[in-house]
Formats: structure tokens, sequence, C-alpha cells
């Protein structure tokens, strides 16, 4: 059994990937997950305060599906294939709990400190998960895409924008870990 | 019909995005601290497989169903938008630990907190809309 709760290594889960993205080519559309949110944006009436929403999203649906698929997606692999634990380099481990006293390492999927429920009455976490998707969602329309539409998507295409946005996502990434997060936590 | 496959392909990408953890918060830290291969290997296996296979469509002329063109639309040519916009979403994509596929991922697996920054996301997304005239592209 315990073949269905190991985590898929790295050379299983790549080419699954490149093969959701072929199957969204061969049925008429492009793999990136981040424009559903200007659909999602536009369906609430953000059309009436900007252009950038008023277009016609009910054409744009599927990949509000496609949302609601990778919900469910995540509810069967949480409930029924997985530990739900991921274990990670241990100095990198060791390292969280040093530093930032994160102690969830191998214990748990998503860190209680930062995403237990309990948390949420926490200002600075409240405030570090809402500037966090603040500057996903700000980032992503602002560069056309995310990792799936420019790393995923764009590389595949050899488009040089996306190296451009790739380059910028890792720039930014490691600036955030490297010299923001040892100043705010 | 159609609904029920881009719902299939939705289902089947979360569970790749949790089964290959590539969804937890620890492998995006443990990325960034290059501490192991396993999210290079991904992204980089999906890209030699995304790569070959976009070359043998093109090659191939393949269409998509109902005999339409494949949506391969180039990306418009620019430098600043891709660099600045890019550059935010990586310093969000780290504080946050997630990108937005893994978000509706997460939401799934039943973590309340991560509909905090999907909030966070839209709020971005809507002021993108709000300020876009105003940044340089």
């Amino acid at each position: 059994m315990n073949i269905i709760y190991e985590p898929w290594p790295w050379y299983v889960a790549g080419p699954l990937i490149a093969l959701v993205m072929f199957l969204l080519l061969f049925a008429g559309k492009q793999f990136g997950m981040s424009s559903n949110l200007r659909t999602m944006c536009s369906a609430g009436g953000a059309g009436k305060v900007a252009d950038f929403f008023k277009f016609n999203w009910k054409e744009e649906r599927w990949n509000l599906l496609v949302v609601v698929g990778a919900a469910i997606g995540g509810f069967i692999a949480s409930q029924f294939m997985s530990n739900n634990t991921v274990e990670i380099n241990p100095e990198i481990a060791e390292q969280l709990s040093n530093d930032y006293q994160i102690n969830s390492a191998g214990q748990a999927y998503m860190p209680p400190e930062l995403f237990s429920t309990e948390q949420l009455s926490n200002p600075f976490v409240l405030g570090v998960l809402l500037v966090g998707g603040l500057l996903v969602g700000f980032g992503a329309r602002y560069a056309g895409g995310c990792t799936s539409g420019h790393a995923i998507s764009g590389l595949s295409n050899l488009q040089l924008p996306s190296l451009i946005a790739v380059i910028g996502f890792f720039i930014g990434g490691l600036v955030m870990i490297h010299a923001i997060f040892p100043i705010i936590f | 019909m159609k609904q029920l496959v881009y719902l299939s392909i939705g289902i089947f990408f979360g569970i790749i995005m949790y089964k290959s953890e590539a969804a937890s918060w620890f492998r995006i830290y443990e990325m960034f601290q290059f501490g192991s291969f396993h999210m290079y290997g991904i992204i980089g296996s999906a890209l030699i497989l995304g790569v070959i296979g976009i070359q043998v469509i093109k090659k191939k002329n393949l269409k998509a169903i109902g005999n339409q063109e494949m949506k391969l639309t180039p990306k418009n040519k620019s430098f600043a938008r891709y660099a600045i916009g890019g550059i935010i979403f990586g310093l969000g994509w780290a504080l946050a630990g997630a990108c937005p596929g893994p978000m509706y991922v997460l939401v799934g697996s039943g973590y309340i907190s991560i509909l905090v920054v999907i909030v966070g996301a839209l709020l971005g997304t809507f002021l993108y809309g709000i300020l876009k005239n105003k940044l340089p592209h």
C-alpha cells in the first residue's frame, strides 16, 4: 500500500505535467493557471471599473472548470493518496527550525506555523498570506503568466519573453527567501 | 461533455501537484534554498518533453480537436513587463509559498488559510487591471 502514499518522484510528475499541457492544447486551450483570476474578477463585475476586465468571461468558463477540478484533485490526493507529510533536505529542515522556529518539516504538508486556521488570528501571518497572494496576482498579470503559463507553456514554445519572466520569478523568489525572510521572520 | 473534459484535466492536474509535493510550502522554500533537485527536476523534465512535443506539433502541423489551430500564440515582445512582473510574482511565490495552480489544489486539501492567499491574488489581479495603463510594459 505504501506505493499509493509515497510522493511521486520528479521524473513521474514532470512528464505528467507536460501531458496536462498537451491535453489542454489538443482541447484547443493553453495551459496557464493564473488567467482564471482575471476571469473571476470579470465575473465579479470588475469590468465596470477597468477595461482590462471587459471581456466575455463566459467564454473563459473552461478555466474555472480546471480550477474546480484542481481543488477536487487536491481533495482526492490528500484524503486517499497521501499521509500528508513532506520530507525535505534535513539541512534545510534544521535551518528552518533554527532560524524561523518552523519545526514541522517531515510532519506536515504545509507548516502549521503559517497555515493552521488558528494562525489566522495572528496579524503577521495574515499579512504574509495576503501580501504574498497580492504579489502573485499582480505579478502574474503584469508578466502575462505564472509558473504554468511561462515556465511550462511559454518556455516549451521557446518564447524569449517567457525566459525573461522565469528569470524574474527566480530573482524575486531568491530575494524573498535570502534577503527579506531573515528580516521579517 | 466538453465541461467534463476540463474538469477531468483539472482533477488530474490537482492530483499531480499534490502527489509531487509541488503544492507544498516546504518544497518551494527548499527550491529557493537550492536544497534539492526535486522541483528543478519536475520543471526541467516537463520542459524537455514540452519542447519536443511542441516541435512535433509544429512540424506535423497537428490540429486541436474540431480541426482548430493549436493555441500556440507567440508572446508579445517586450522586456519591462516580463522582468518587473516576473520579479513581483517571484517575491509573492516565495512569500506565500504557493503559485496559482497549487493555491486551488490546497483549497481542496482543506487548508482554509490558503483562501486568504487567493483573496490576495484576486486583489492583486484587480489592482493590475486598474493600474495597467500607468505601468511600463
